[in-house]
This record gives C-alpha cells, structure tokens and sequence, in this order.
C-alpha cells in the first residue's frame, strides 16, 4: 500500500518560478528555465513508497534531493505537482491543516542533528509529543522508551553539547520515533557521522525498521549506504529522477552512463548475491541413510560435522562426527535423535557483504536454501574469501605472494575434495 | 546651473508644528507618565540611605559575578556618596533605567518583527541609521517642543538615540539561530509563535542580551545632552562643571558616569550569561 506519494512534482526558486514552471509544461529545456534567473531544484518527479519500506533518495549535492524532501511534508510548497500521504493532497494545504499532518504523520530527522542545545536530552527526544499536546509526564515516558531503544540510557538529563556526534544522531532518531508518526524523512541522517559511527547507525536503523516497520525516506549521497538500506533506491541528477529500482537492479542494469559511472565504484560484496557464489553441498547425509552411511560421508569429505537432507533435498539440520560415531558404536540405526537442528540457512538472494559474520562463528559452510527449504548450496569460509578476493581483483594490484597463499591453497583443497565426491 | 532648492527643512518644521497643534494631548499623557515613573523611580532609589542600597547592590554583585564585581561596586558607588555626587547619580540612574526599558520593550518586538520579514528589515535599517547618527541636538529641540523642558525630553532623545542596538541585536541574534533547528521545529509542526518562544528567543538571548547592554551603554552617553533640557542628574552636574569651568565639579560628576557605566555593563552581561543557551554552552565545554 503506497502510504506516500509524489506526482510530477517540480520546485523552481527564483522570482520568475511561476513563469519557469509554464515554460516547462510547455517542452522547454532547462537551460532555457536558468536563463530567466530560475533555479530548478527538482523537475517532475514522481515516485511512491509503501507501508514499511525504506526508499532512498540518492544524488550528489546539488542534484535536489534535500529540496525534494522538504515538499514532502510541505516545509516547501512544490511550484508544481502533488504530494499525497495517505491519499491526501498536501501540496493544497496551508498553516494549522499542514501542522497537523506534520504532527500526525510525518517527523524529520536532520543531517546536522538540529537539537535544541539549550533543552536536555529527553525534552528534546519529547519535543514531537510535547507539540502535540502530549501531558508533560506522558511524553517523558514515551519519550525515555525511545531513547532506551536507541541506546542512550542514562543520558536523558545531559545536554546535546555534551554528546558525541553519533549519540546526538541517536537522540534525533529518537525524537523522530517518539512522535510516533507513520513515515519518517531521514535528510542525510548519517552524512556528517564519520564511517564507523555511520555504519553503527545504519545497523541501528535496520534493526528498528525490522520491528517498527516504519515508511521511510532517506536522503543520502553515499551509494553504499543507499545500497546497504534502501529497499528502492532513486538516483537523481540535476532535479531529475534518472532511475527507480533495487540495488541489484541499478547495479546489472543502469538506466543511463551517468548512473553506470556512479555505481562503478560500488561496494561489490553489498549487490552480489550467495546465489552467485554458492558451491555445491559435499557433505551431506540424508535422514533416512543412518549413522554409518553418515559417518563414511563425514570421514570421506574430511570433515567433522555434515548438513542433514530429507529424500527431497530439504535442509533438516546438521549432525557431527562425534556424536554419529558413538550412535554407531551404539548400533543405532537411525539418525534422527542426532540432528542439531539449530542451522541458520540464509536465502539466495542474500548480500555477500552480510555472509561474513555467519561465515566466521560457525564452522561449517552457511547453506542457501530457497523459500520451500531445499538445500540449493553451500558457501565454505574459503570461498567466500576466495569470493572477495576475485571481487578485489578487479580493482586492485595482484597481492604479494606471501598473502595470497591462503586463498589459492583453500582452492586447491577444494578441487580434491570434489574429486573424492566424483 | 544648480539644483533647485528643495526645502526639507521647512517640511520638517511644519511636520513638528502640526504635530505640536494637534497632538499635544498625547504628547502630555506620554510625558507626564514617563516624568511620574522618572521621578518615583528617583525617588524610590533615593528613599533608603546611600550606604544601605550600596552594601545591598554589593550583595547582587557578589551573587551575580563574584567578589571582585562586589568590592568594586562597594568602592564605586561608595566613591560616588563621597564626592557628593549620590542624588545627582540616583537621579541618572533613574532617568537612564526608564529609557532603556521604554527602548527595551519598543527594540525587542522590531527586531523580531524586522527578523521575520525582509522588506520590513530594508525599510527599518536606514531608520535606525537616521536614528544613531542624526546628532542628538537636531531632534533635542522638537522633543522640548512637544514636551517642555525637564527629564521627558530626556528620555525622548535617549531613547531615539539607544533604540537602534536593541533593534539591530534581536534581528541579528534571531537570524543567527541555526535554520535546521528552526526548521526541526517546523518539521513536527509546532505553530510560529512556539518556534519564537521555544526555540529561536532562547537561542537568540546572548546576542538580544548584548543589545540590552549597547542599550543601557548608549543611554549613559546621553546623560550629559539630557542634561541640557534640564533631565537634571549628573547631566547638569557635569554642565555645570564646563559653564563655571570648575574643572574639579565636571571631573568628579564624569568620573560618577563612568563607576554608573561599568556597573550596568557587568551587571546586564552577566545576566546574558546565565541565560539558557549560555549555560548550556558552558555545560557543553565541560564535557
């Protein structure tokens, strides 16, 4: 359901605006619209973003993207165009009935922060309610949950001068979440955050966007930070929405050369998907073959722990070496008091980029498994370094012998094994 | 070939005698309310002994800055009793409050005014050029026209003088609040008028408060030209000094200006740095 929408919508600064505005419906170019003094900041834009979605809004500076923003909860009027949140038309709406959307709505979190340095943390995390009328005691209730949520406990009496620019973001979010409205404009929220800090509160906003299921707009000019959360992405340039699609979907297919040039530089392990380098399960058992068949497989493949399959390749689970070799030396038969099933399978569409952390707590290869459950392949720690290193390859200098010994001896390994299984 | 002759002057005549026929019921109500306040508020500062609001103003000073603030307000305003000069200091200081609150209250709503709109900012701004720079003598006369000699004038031609910072400073202070933050407020939909209360006075109060000082400032140079339509005070104390050419009585009545100035500068500076923003500012350096 398409909770925000924006239909042909074009803002020109400028004294002549309106005049720009007619030449523009009438076919004339945008050097033409400059030449009359009028600045067009963005031209006929139209896009929508359902309930839940994150929808990134990616451009360099200059491109428009924190005009448009800005005509989405009417803090600019568009010269031309609509905005309809929930189906009303908010471009027509003036004073008290736009403040109401506002509050109802929509709340904003800022590329540089924008608290109030003069009040505490939890007065400005409470701002939202405070403006709605929200009793005193209420809101610093509400208000002390979200910034829990956001992990500033504790720091509810501190000033925003006395928080690091990181926290300060956080105290942001958590006025934006506070308000409790639907949809949420995120304006460069992590622009001025330096890397790491700005990693931190990606994950932060992918964890509370799994629970709170917000709409969100986000503005950024980072592509890998468009790619790492936006579930749609529009690329602008020059006030134009050059393209709308998924991450993958701008990646292998881009709409133009400037988008092309833009996503050149991509983080690769962010787009590229396990599907793509996935191998084929070596070791693995199926449930009704019992302890021994299992033990010949494990001892064959060299390792100490194999993925349990049903007859139709669904994933069951894991068994390892040790406890299948006391079952046989038990004379147990079957297999199925011996299956861990606590695996944790990701899907083939999953990013490599999110594959690592997996990767390294668990010994055994992740599996990719589709939606029924079947097992469809396995990714090894090996290959998916071996994976990276390929990624890197293309953009870097061969490695000194030295370090790149690991990767090519994993490779070799592999090879041996397929053979065993051959 | 010269310009024809263009007769401003005149104009400016005619405009103060109309305003003179026709207005002097208001020009009386005003003057005799802002006479009555000068002269209670005289009168009131007057009504303890000198010694007791000395040692109480001490006390503020102690509490407002420290004891260094203190001990100079003890020796300044005791100097000022001994040279005798006590009354004549009560009396500025009354007249010098007065103007600068009447500037005060009218100063703070332009500049607000004059932050909001910009076409009200271009035509406000030669007006206080005018008003700063227009020798004082030059609306002195009309002022004695409207409302006679006394301290009314006075009040008059200080306030047209020391209005100007106070507008200027609120203008400043208030388009020098950070625009996201103004615009965080207008994001959750606050009205205006919770904006200019909430966020941008408080953030805007060190500079407002800086204005209220260049007003209080400029109102003291003025004690002397107010002296000259008999704002009595220190005013005609130091008058008196330059026309007997008794350099001892001028020296003394300036020297009673200037222990009066350096009071009100510390005294209205340190109240802008109790104000919120600076406190936080403060907190922030700590942390």
């Amino acid at each position: 359901m398409s909770r925000l929408r924006a239909q042909n919508v074009t803002k020109l600064f400028g004294r002549k605006a309106d005049e720009g505005a007619r030449r523009l419906a009438g076919g004339a170019a945008l050097d033409e619209i400059r030449k009359l003094g009028v600045t067009p900041a963005v031209v006929d834009a139209s896009f929508e973003v359902n309930e839940g979605e994150i929808f990134v809004v990616m451009g360099l500076s200059g491109s428009g993207k924190s005009t448009l923003i800005r005509m989405l909860n009417g803090l600019l009027p568009p010269t031309s165009g609509h905005v309809e949140i929930d189906g009303v038309d908010i471009s027509g709406l003036r004073g008290n009935e736009l403040r109401a959307v506002r509050q109802a709505k929509v709340s904003m979190v800022f590329q540089h922060f924008a608290l109030f340095p003069h009040c505490s943390v939890l007065t400005n995390a409470a701002y939202g309610l405070e403006v709605q009328g929200v009793p005193k005691a209420e809101r610093e209730k509400k208000a002390k949950e979200f910034l829990r949520l956001v992990g500033l406990d504790g720091w509810e009496d501190r000033l925003p001068g006395q928080l690091s620019g990181g926290m300060r973001q956080r105290v942001g979010l958590a006025r934006a979440l506070a308000a409790e409205t639907d949809i949420l404009l995120m304006d460069e929220a992590f622009s001025a955050l330096d890397p790491l800090i700005r990693r931190e509160m990606q994950d932060l906003l992918i964890d509370l966007q799994a629970d709170l299921g917000k709409t969100i707009v986000f503005i950024t000019h980072d592509l890998n930070e468009a790619m790492r959360i936006g579930d749609n992405i529009a690329v602008m340039r020059e006030g134009r929405i050059v393209q709308i699609g998924t991450a993958e979907q701008i990646l292998t297919d881009p709409a133009n050369d400037y988008v092309a040039q833009f996503v050149a530089d991509v983080d690769r392990t962010r787009v590229l998907t396990a599907a793509s380098v996935m191998e084929r399960p070596l070791a693995t058992v199926v449930s009704t073959g019992g302890p021994r068949t299992a033990l010949r497989t494990m001892r064959e493949n060299q390792t100490s722990a194999a993925f349990v399959v049903c007859r139709d390749r669904k994933l069951l689970g894991t068994v390892n070496a040790q406890a299948v070799a006391d079952a046989v030396s038990n004379n147990e038969t079957e297999l199925d008091g011996l299956i861990d099933e606590d695996v944790d399978p990701v899907a083939p569409d999953t990013a490599v980029a999110d594959l690592f952390a997996q990767s390294a707590e668990s010994p055994l290869p992740v599996p990719v498994t589709d939606e029924s459950g079947t097992l469809l392949g396995v990714i090894p720690r090996v290959t998916l370094l071996a994976a990276l290193g390929a990624i890197n390859g293309h953009a870097r200098e061969p490695e000194p012998p030295g370090e790149g010994g690991a990767p090519a001896d994993g490779q070799q390994r592999r090879e041996e094994a397929t053979g065993v299984d051959a | 070939m010269s310009m024809p002759r263009i007769n401003v002057g005149t104009w400016f005549e005619n405009l103060v005698n109309w305003l003179t026929d026709n207005l002097s019921w208001l020009f009386d109500a005003i003057g005799s309310a802002v006479e009555g306040t000068v002269n209670g508020l005289a009168d009131l500062l007057l009504w303890p002994p000198a010694l007791g609001l000395i040692a109480a103003l001490a006390v503020a000073a102690l509490w407002l800055r420290g004891w260094r603030f203190a001990l100079f307000t003890l020796l300044g305003l005791a100097l000022i009793d001994s040279m005798r000069q006590w009354e004549p200091a009560m009396e500025t200081l009354a007249l010098v409050l007065v103007a600068s609150v009447i500037s005060v209250v009218l100063a703070i709503p332009l500049g607000i005014a004059a932050a909001r709109s910009d076409s009200l900012s271009r035509v406000l701004r030669p007006a206080l050029d005018l008003m700063q720079t227009m020798p004082a003598f030059v609306y002195l006369i009309p002022a004695v026209f409207f409302f006679s000699i006394g301290p009314v004038p006075g009040v008059v031609a200080t306030v047209v003088f020391a209005l100007p910072p106070g507008v200027r400073l609120t203008e400043l202070g208030i388009r020098g609040v950070d625009r996201e933050v103004v615009e965080a407020g207008e994001a959750f939909g606050s009205p205006p008028r919770r904006i200019l209360t909430r966020i941008q006075l408080p953030l805007a109060m060190p500079t407002v408060m800086a204005g209220v000082n260049q007003v209080i400032m400029l109102a003291l140079s003025m004690v002397v030209i107010a002296g000259m339509v008999g704002a009595g005070g220190l005013g005609n104390v130091v008058l008196d000094g330059i026309q007997r050419l008794e350099i001892a009585t001028g020296f003394e009545g300036g020297l009673a200006v200037v222990i009066l100035a350096i009071f009100l500068d510390r005294i209205t500076s340190s109240l802008g740095d109790r104000s919120a923003v600076a406190r936080a500012e403060k907190a922030s350096a700590r942390a």
